[in-house]
């Protein structure tokens, strides 16, 4: 194999109070890849995320990063500092602070309480600060409470903290929920521009967005991989019409 | 918010300090009794005790205010540094004691003689209290130690909001039993009291309690400007950030229970060295000062006085003690429920205390200023300007 994984999931089980959130999946992603996961409510997406990121353990099975660091072992925030940045699907920023403030304490460097506690600004991190704003769009509101941001500018924001720690993969949960059609394509050009520079993993409901961004879709359904491929070659699958797509379709007028 | 000390601050800071630190000891020294203007040494030893209360409620703030930990076992740290000292100051009493022993009196009550004879009848752990300069480091030590041994558990197991409130109310709990013990050797429910010197001075003295009033209102000065450094640095951002949203702060990557383990062993710290000096000012420590209604008052301090500011608690402190000294007097059977209810109270209608109370009457004011504009102007004018409208809302709710 020429080309390296930069994370693999194989043979994982989680079982919450008897009810299998994950069960004996596996999951190979390429480096730089932007992989969108797709599945009904209660397929084990957002599960999926909390194993990477150690909010939870696995029952059995293995989760690497890159070659072989074995994240099963690690807590959240050592798992944060291999370069794995996580955002949440209800959009979690600092409220209280400024958009500034919630970039700058989102970069990059030492996380020790003694390096906070003394801790300057240097003009290289202002000019990173200015460089994730502009990537996101919120420059005009540096200065602005992060409370006060409307609902879509405030999971730009979180996503610029994830690009401001400039993780090597991205794990994002619904980045359009609640966000207007506009706001959604806006969304998407900027994962689609951030690929390649990052790994990604999107997960996301929302078809018309992923018809926009994804490459490859995998779709979860019960905790397992149902199918992979392109979203053409996933939505004629006839076993994802059957418990996911069909079931969109009605919904949809 | 954070930054460097405004000059309005500084200011309003310095005042205080000024009235604190310089008037009220000059007017006590200089000024003769009899003189309206005089502060007897009585009435200045009560606001020492104030202002350790003071130094009490900063710390309370640091952590609840701050950082979003509601701790209910501040008042142990208090107790503790307060014990610390105490021991020495029991020392110090010599054979002056109603046994004339050179043991404290207790000690002798409790027939501490034919227990530890070989020192005496004192238990070892007491020996190097004679020592002041043993002493003061043990109110810092003790109180660190305590609060970072229950802060590395909790914090490591995650335990967070009410959780960690009743557990450390727990904590406390515990303690003032284990202090009320007779066989724990720190006095039991009489704790350590009838003091009679301290550094070789008459701890009765006006000179004395003079100084301890300003050591107060040092430590007090010291504490606030600890305080505000701390939470203008990064660390500060973070201690904010935690209370906030402290998912997004750990997958960040903080490891968030390192920070929190910090800010409680300070908070620990600043409360054992405001009751090191509450103990000599008040002349006694006891196990009820340990009991959790105690930790519960400290809170209402800094609720009613502001949380998440530093001039609040300070405020709080002196204002409910204040308060408290008079209803005690005059209706000292009603003043738990005056309390309470002042405590419901703010929480529903100040939430951000009494140094939020300007910022609400400007809001008031703003609002009851839009209504009568509105009021006068035809519909047709104000419908099209949404500006207008806003103010509105709420008046429209009532």
């Amino acid at each position: 194999m020429t080309k390296e994984f930069i994370l693999t999931v194989e043979g994982v089980t989680k079982t919450f109070d008897g009810f299998k959130a994950i069960s004996d999946l596996n999951f190979y992603m390429d480096t730089g890849e932007l992989r969108v996961i797709i599945g009904p409510n209660g397929a084990g997406k957002t599960t999926f995320l909390d194993l990477i990121t150690g909010r939870t353990r696995p029952d059995v099975g293995k989760i690497e990063f890159g070659k072989d660091t074995d994240l099963t072992q690690l807590n959240e925030y050592e798992i944060n500092r291999l370069g794995i940045g996580r955002k949440f699907q209800t959009p979690s920023v600092y409220t209280d602070h400024t958009v500034y403030e919630n970039i700058l304490l989102s970069l990059e460097g030492s996380r020790s309480v003694w390096s906070t506690l003394f801790a300057r600004i240097t003009p290289a991190q202002r000019g990173r600060i200015d460089e994730v704003l502009e990537t996101i769009g919120l420059k005009d509101k540096a200065r602005s409470k992060a409370g006060l941001l409307a609902h879509g500018q405030k999971q730009w924001l979180e996503i610029g903290m994830l690009l401001a720690q400039n993780p090597k993969l991205l794990l994002v949960d619904e980045p359009a929920a609640g966000m207007t059609d506009e706001e959604t394509a806006k969304t998407g050009e900027l994962l689609i521009s951030l690929a390649g520079k990052h790994s990604i993993v999107v997960i996301e409901h929302d078809m018309v967005f992923v018809r926009q961004i994804a490459r490859k879709v995998t779709v979860l359904h019960q905790g397992h991989v149902l199918c992979e491929g392109s979203v053409d070659e996933v939505q004629n699958n006839e076993r994802v019409i059957e418990v996911y797509l069909g079931r969109k379709k009605k919904e949809k007028p | 918010m954070a930054g460097k000390f405004s000059q309005r601050e500084l200011l309003i800071v310095g005042l205080l300090a000024f009235i604190g630190l310089v008037l009220l000891p000059c007017l006590n020294a200089f000024v003769p009794a009899g003189n309206p203007l005089h502060v007897s040494t009585f009435a200045l030893s009560v606001y020492g005790k104030y202002l350790t209360y003071a130094v009490l409620a900063l710390g309370v703030n640091l952590l609840w205010g701050y950082t979003g930990i509601l701790s209910l076992g501040q008042c142990l740290f208090f107790s503790l540094g307060g014990y610390a000292l105490g021991m020495y100051l029991m020392l110090q009493i010599g054979k002056l004691g109603q046994y004339q022993k050179e043991i404290p009196d207790f000690m002798v009550f409790l027939e501490y003689e034919a227990k530890y004879p070989a020192t005496g009848g004192l238990p070892a752990h007491w020996i190097p209290f004679r020592n002041f300069g043993f002493a003061a480091l043990m109110m810092i030590v003790v109180p660190a130690v305590v609060a970072y041994g229950f802060g590395f558990l909790a914090f490591r197991s995650r335990i967070k909001g009410v959780y960690f409130s009743i557990l450390s109310q727990a904590l406390t709990y515990a303690a003032s039993l284990m202090f009320f013990r007779n066989d724990f050797t720190f006095g039991g429910n009489n704790g350590l009291t009838d003091f009679k010197f301290i550094l070789g001075h008459d701890i009765n003295s006006p000179v004395t309690k003079r100084t301890l009033y300003i050591c107060s209102g040092l430590l007090l000065l010291g504490v606030y400007v600890f305080c505000r450094w701390i939470t203008s640095t990064r660390f500060g951002m973070i201690q904010r950030a935690i209370r906030d949203s402290e998912n997004r702060v750990l997958f960040s990557g903080y490891a968030t229970a390192n920070f929190k383990l910090f800010v409680f062993v300070a908070a620990a710290i600043i409360a054992g060295l405001g009751g090191a000096l509450f103990v000599p000012q008040v002349g006694i420590i006891n196990p009820s000062e340990m009991s959790p209604e105690k930790s519960l008052e400290a809170i209402v301090w800094v609720a009613v006085g502001g949380r998440g500011n530093l001039l609040g608690p300070i405020i709080g402190a002196i204002g409910i003690n204040s308060l408290k000294s008079y209803a005690t007097h005059a209706f000292a059977e009603q003043w738990p429920y005056v309390l309470g209810l002042l405590f419901i109270f703010v929480t529903l209608f100040m939430p951000k205390g009494v140094v939020g109370l300007p910022a609400q009457f400007r809001e008031i004011w703003r609002r009851f200023k839009n209504r009568n504009q509105t009021a006068d102007l035809p519909k047709a004018v104000i419908a099209p300007t949404a500006e207008a409208e806003k103010p509105l809302q709420p008046t429209g709710k009532e």
